[in-house]
């Protein structure tokens, strides 16, 4: 258990940047996702974090002090690859504990934690077995078991769930979110998977091409995103993007949506003094959009055209149009709506993002 | 599927394969050329095993590749016993012995250091890594009969001309190149992540080696002390230059024995040894020569 600092790291494989001054720090007990498109550098990251690869520069620090001339060994991680990388001439047994058979740990001990593991990722029964003869989710837990099996100041896992079905997932989430409340470990996360990025994190940092988008709680990346590239990244649907210009108006800027005949209150997380004239995108969740009641209500409305509708269950996906525009709405299952329709929509303001239409940066 | 299997499919399985004439035809012109050619193969074998099993009378009246009429193993008897090899008249046992004291820890010892090579070039990085693999590379397509007098001159220096460990240490360095290039070549396909891991582990240089590449490495194992062996045991050059008298290997005396033998040319004599000499390579080849086919990696990274 302890805290973690990557302070100004960069990486380059020749000519190649892959990791550009990375700045990101974490308390003891912290789950720090990171997310990103493939091939941002995520699991470059890792493994600098790790010892396993040397970062151009800046410094890695554990505990307060720097790591950059450890071994792996010697930094007391953990971590779970992507590939899972078991060892193939192994038993899943032999596997789970050559950590603590490396680190001499007797075998009536290395027994026990081993098959105290292996109940805990349902995998007792296989313990006998070779890689080769697993599943790909069976092998996946197998990866997981290995660094559990350990008591690291930090737990490294890569894409740890990508492989398993859907229920085994969930479980699992669970299982990891259980334990890193349990033992209170510091844990570093890659993920592709949005939800488990929002479930389980206590920090996200957000990456693309190798550079820092945003880092910070699971709600300042939601309600609070630093970018356009965040807003879209994080959320499904993605949030909304409409260009709008500023206007003045009676008692303050307006936004004047483009291709609509409406003006729209500056939302109030907007700070910046907006210059009339200037192109901005509007930033609407899908879950801010409402089907307006008949009464006018305190919100500012849109008339919109119903063109999809997409049930997944607990909402509806609604794909709405206004001129040739597309706009998602996320509104809850059994709500009166059907395709062809034009009906009003209340937008609800108070948490929209104002994004510069040129450089993409919130206001 | 029900439980009551379906007519159609358990026809279609059960349906005997008829093959449509051209088909035939064509099964038949391959099996044909196959069958030739193993004949073509398989004809000096096999006029070496029946005229060794010939007595001398037979083999001047018979031809080369009839069935012995009076099956004899007394040619194999005497030149494993009693032949003489340039002045010495024990058979050919000792210098069979010789070429196992040579092959033997020369294929250990260079598998086992070429093991190690390729497992640091294929691994770990150092400076000047590739440079020095290069080199070793470069050792493979140096021609032997270059390094001949060198070799003897360093043999002279570290006092082991003419004798079996010199051999061994000829042989050892001149084969490390080719093991160290199959074990480098096998160890770059394993996953990069798999040394990772072991290293997040708190395995060492020796614990990765030993404990997760070795075990899955015994089909290129295989190959290189097949190659080695044979290499080793079938070599003539070195043994001649570098063997003296009774240290020599079975290949050399084999030739003193087909060279020096007084009087008539003793046919059957000539080919049992050859056998002899040959067998141990062609055991290895029909025990260990399956592995070469195979491959241990299933498992080891996601799919
Ligand atoms: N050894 C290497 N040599 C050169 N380039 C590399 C090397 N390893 C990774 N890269 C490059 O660095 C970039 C980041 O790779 P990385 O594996 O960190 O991506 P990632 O974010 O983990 O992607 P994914 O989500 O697909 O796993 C990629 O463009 C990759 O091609
Ligand atoms: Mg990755």
């Amino acid at each position: 258990m302890a805290n973690l600092g990557i302070n100004h790291v960069t990486k380059s494989f020749g000519s190649l940047a892959v990791l550009k001054d990375i700045k990101i720090s974490i308390e003891d007990g912290e789950f720090l996702v990171l997310v990103g498109p493939s091939g941002c550098g995520k699991s470059t990251l890792l493994s600098i974090i790790a010892g396993l690869e040397e970062h151009t520069s800046g410094t890695i620090t554990i505990d307060g002090r720097p790591v950059d001339d450890l071994e792996p060994k010697e930094r007391d991680i953990a971590m779970v690859f992507q590939s899972y990388a078991l060892y193939p001439a192994m038993t899943v047994e032999q596997n789970i504990g050559f950590s603590l058979e490396m680190s001499k740990m007797p075998k009536a001990e290395r027994v026990e934690r081993v098959s105290k593991v292996a109940d805990l990722l349902q995998i007792s029964h296989l313990l006998k077995r070779r890689p080769g003869q697993l599943s790909g989710g069976q092998r996946q837990r197998v990866a997981m078991g290995r660094a559990l099996v350990r008591e690291p100041k930090i737990f490294l896992f890569d894409e740890p769930l990508s492989n398993l079905d859907a229920k085994l997932r969930v479980e699992m989430r669970t299982e990891i979110k259980r334990l890193h409340q349990r033992l209170g470990a510091t844990i570093v996360y890659v993920t592709h998977d949005q939800i488990e990025a929002m479930t389980m994190a206590t920090r996200i940092a957000v990456m693309k091409d190798g550079v820092l988008q945003q880092f910070g709680t699971p709600e300042d990346i939601y309600d609070r995103p630093a970018n356009v590239f965040v807003a879209t990244f994080m959320g499904s649907p993605p949030m909304n993007l409409l260009p709008a210009t500023v206007v003045d108006g009676a008692s303050g800027p307006r936004l004047s949506l483009k291709g609509a005949d409406v003006t729209l209150p500056l939302p109030s997380s907007v700070t910046a003094r907006l210059e009339p004239g200037s192109d901005v995108l509007l930033g609407l969740r899908p879950e801010w959009l409402s089907l307006a009641a008949e009464e006018v209500s305190a919100n500012p409305m849109l008339t919109l055209h119903v063109d999809v509708i997409e049930p997944t269950g607990p909402d509806v996906f609604v794909a709405l149009r206004a001129g040739e525009r597309e706009i998602m709405a996320r509104l809850p299952t059994g709500t009166p709506i059907r395709s062809g329709e034009k009906r009003a929509f209340a937008l609800d303001l108070s948490k929209a993002v104002v994004f510069d239409a040129g450089t993409g940066i919130a206001h | 599927m029900t439980a009551v299997p379906d007519s159609s499919f358990a026809m279609a399985l059960g349906r005997p394969r008829s093959l449509n004439p051209t088909k035939m035809f064509g099964r038949i012109f391959v099996y044909g050329c196959l069958v030739v050619l193993a004949a073509l193969f398989l004809a000096p074998l096999a006029s070496m095993v029946m005229t060794s099993l010939k007595s001398m009378e037979e083999i001047r009246s018979g031809t080369l590749l009839s069935v012995p009429q009076a099956p004899t193993i007394e040619a194999w008897a005497s030149v494993w016993n009693s032949a003489c090899i340039s002045v010495a008249c024990g058979g050919l046992q000792g210098y069979f012995g010789n070429s196992f004291l040579i092959a033997v820890p020369a294929t250990l010892i260079s598998v086992g250091l070429g093991a190690l090579n390729g497992y640091v070039f294929s691994t770990w990085r150092f400076r000047g890594d590739n440079v020095l693999f290069g080199l070793i590379l470069f050792g493979c397509f140096i021609p032997l009969q270059i390094v001949l007098i060198p070799m003897a001159g360093l043999l002279g220096m570290l006092g082991l001309a003419g004798t079996i460990p010199g051999l061994v240490l000829v042989h050892v360095v001149y084969g490390v190149c080719f093991t160290t290039m199959f074990f480098r070549n096998y160890f770059v396909t394993v996953p990069a992540e798999i040394f990772k891991a072991a290293r997040v582990d708190g395995a060492g240089f020796w614990a990765i080696f030993f404990r997760i590449l070795l075990p899955i490495s015994w089909p290129i194992v295989m190959v290189s002390i097949i190659w080695q062996f044979t290499g080793v045991w079938n070599d003539f050059l070195f043994g001649v230059s570098f063997a003296a008298g009774s240290s020599q290997p079975i290949t050399v005396a084999v030739n003193n024995l087909v060279n020096t033998s007084t009087g008539t040319k003793a046919y059957n004599e000539d080919m049992a040894a050859a056998m002899i000499a040959a067998l141990p390579t062609i055991v290895i080849y029909v025990a260990a020569g399956r592995y070469f086919l195979r491959g241990l990696m299933a498992g080891a990274v996601k799919g």
